[in-house]
């Protein structure tokens, strides 16, 4: 698949990274991210459908520590590095519109 | 400054208290940091409490472990309890972790006595040290050069005998290939041997955490301290810490080692010339060279380019300004988290969180991040096959000596090309050393590289010690 990448990818991109670029940045990145995804064309040459992907190096299972209660981080030490907090909770600013 | 099994015979012998060990080191920053910036915080008052009880309890007739008093760089991905820990990132500027990464316990129970946390490519991401928010470090050798990245701070402390050791991460050279540039020893470790708890993650199927060391014996010390089981890292293996001080000098008598055509060719004529003479070396210790051709390496850095970005741009999603680190106020919650990564994240990253996120898109999954997983396994398969004919694998570390500041900084793919021969390893979790051997340009290190199965850290040690000796 050789798809060059436009510029419209790359703002939407941006939108799903949750990052705002300049339109400088727009036209940098369309190009730079284009010559990576140029080299990596060099894969998409071969026949791999009969290759099993790998995720991870030794196909990881899941871990399941012994259930008994263990101290865990301080709560105090860990709100004191918050931006912004009240009553022991992180507060970020309005998430829902007004009530109607 | 000393080498580390010589400091630690020394404070566990009271012949050199862990104080004055530490001084020395705490001068040898204060006489270079400015110039060369690698450290971005030293922790004076902490260090200096922690070689105070370790004189106290050597004076007490105890045993204070194998790294008794010996001072250690962390890089600034690896969390200590109270510390500022940046990544060098202004998004985490002014954060302090509430925990230990378990590698800084471990060196604590050790003995060690960390004194400070050095600079790197931002989140590990780079190979030149350039992409620091906090400006790029020097290479001590050469301050024109740069130190390699992204560990190039805990290359540098190491290289300027600020700290006999150094910890580093690797996911696709980060380690070896500013060892190479600096004349040190590195080792990516096999995946899972060393915990990866409180390392900042940049690509969680590829980190891993190693030594830097000026001798092949204190990357074995170090690595034997901070390796085994870690319940707080489910990837961990699960087996203690290998025994790898008592195997270094087991020599390659009988060996079968293989010169890979795809680790050697591209690189510069002096890198050449070095991986030539260490054949040599080699052979002259009693191993046998054959010469392989694995193709699929060639690959590596295209699957790397997106499986790396990938997972980068899931960990990095952390960063959103609620729990920790920068937050820029801006209108509703989606535009404070937007304002934040912009204001916080440098280009570089920005630059592969965009890769990684169009690579894991829909419409793109299969043919980018799909493929990429694919050649992975190819990788993997091809390093089978390779170990069918030989017992440990040969090449080139980088492709050229420490290069010029400002070089490759415009062009990211030129950069990326800097990872092409450390990268297989990183795919196939899999453990590599790079050595010091011989020179090249500007009279500059070159670096030699070692790759092994899955557990052979014993084997590489032993191997590049013969190369240490052989190098003078």
């Amino acid at each position: 698949m050789s798809s060059p990448l436009r510029r419209e990818d790359v703002a939407y991109v941006a939108k799903l990274a949750r990052l705002t670029l300049s339109e400088a940045q727009l036209d940098l990145f369309t190009e730079q991210l284009g010559q990576v995804l140029e080299h990596a064309n060099d894969m998409n040459a071969l026949d791999l459908d009969d290759v099993v992907p790998t995720a991870h190096p030794f196909g990881l299972v899941n871990v399941v520590r012994d259930d008994e209660v263990r101290p865990s981080l301080d709560h105090d030490k860990v709100m004191a590095m918050a931006p912004d907090a009240q009553d022991g909770r992180f507060a970020v600013p309005r998430i829902l519109g007004e009530a109607p | 400054m000393n080498s580390a099994e010589q400091i630690a015979r020394d404070v566990q012998s009271g012949s050199m208290s862990a104080t004055s060990v530490l001084e020395m080191s705490l001068d040898a920053i204060r006489a270079r940091n400015e110039e060369l910036n690698v450290f971005l915080y030293v922790d004076e008052e902490g260090a200096l409490e922690a070689a105070t009880k370790i004189d106290a309890r050597v004076a007490n007739g105890e045993n204070v472990g194998p790294l008794a008093g010996v001072p250690v760089a962390l890089k600034d991905n690896l969390c200590q309890d109270g510390i500022p820990t940046t990544c060098s990132s202004k998004i985490l500027e002014g954060w302090r972790p509430p925990y230990n990464a378990t590698v800084v316990d471990r060196l604590l129970a050790a003995g060690a006595v960390p004194v400070g946390k050095t600079n790197l490519d931002e989140f590990a991401m780079g190979s030149s040290t350039e992409n620091s928010a906090f400006g790029p470090t020097r290479n001590p050798l050469n301050p024109s050069r740069v130190p390699g990245g992204s560990s190039g701070g805990s290359a540098a402390a190491v290289a300027a005998d600020m700290t006999p050791l150094a910890l580093g991460s690797d996911t696709g050279g980060s380690i070896r290939q500013p060892a190479a540039l600096c004349g040190l020893v590195g080792m990516k470790p096999s995946y899972g041997l060393v915990s990866r708890y409180g390392l900042v993650a940049f690509a969680s199927s590829l980190d891993q955490i190693g030594p830097l060391t000026k001798s092949v014996t204190d990357a074995a010390m170090l690595l034997e301290a901070i390796a085994g089981h870690d319940v707080l890292d489910s990837t961990s293996l699960p087996e203690p810490a290998p025994s790898l001080v008592a195997h270094v000098n087991d020599g390659v008598a009988g060996k079968r080692i293989g010169l890979v055509r795809e680790l050697v060719d591209g690189a510069d004529e002096d890198v050449v010339a070095s991986v030539e003479r260490a054949v040599e070396a080699l052979r002259e210790a009693g191993a046998t060279i054959v010469e392989l051709s694995v193709p699929e390496f060639r690959l590596g850095l295209s699957a790397y380019y997106l499986i790396a970005p990938a997972e980068a741009s899931s960990n990095l999603a952390r960063f959103d300004g609620v729990r920790y680190g920068l937050r820029v106020n801006e209108g509703d919650v989606t535009a404070m988290m937007e304002a934040t990564r912009t204001a916080g994240f440098g280009e570089e990253v920005k630059r592969r969180i965009m890769l990684g996120t169009y690579a894991l898109s829909a419409g793109y999954y299969d043919a980018y991040y799909g493929q990429a997983l694919k050649v992975r396994t190819l990788t993997i398969d091809a390093f089978a096959r390779a170990y069918e004919q030989a017992d440990l694998l040969l090449g080139a570390t980088t492709p050229s000596v420490a290069f010029e500041f400002g070089s490759k900084t415009s062009n990211p793919m030129a950069m990326y090309l800097s990872d092409v021969f450390t990268i297989p390893s990183n795919l196939s979790g899999e453990p590599a050393i790079s050595v010091p051997f011989g020179t090249g340009e500007a009279g500059l290190p070159t670096g030699v590289q070692l790759l092994g199965p899955g557990r052979s850290e014993a084997q590489l040690f032993a191997a590049a010690r013969v190369l240490e000796i052989a190098n003078g």
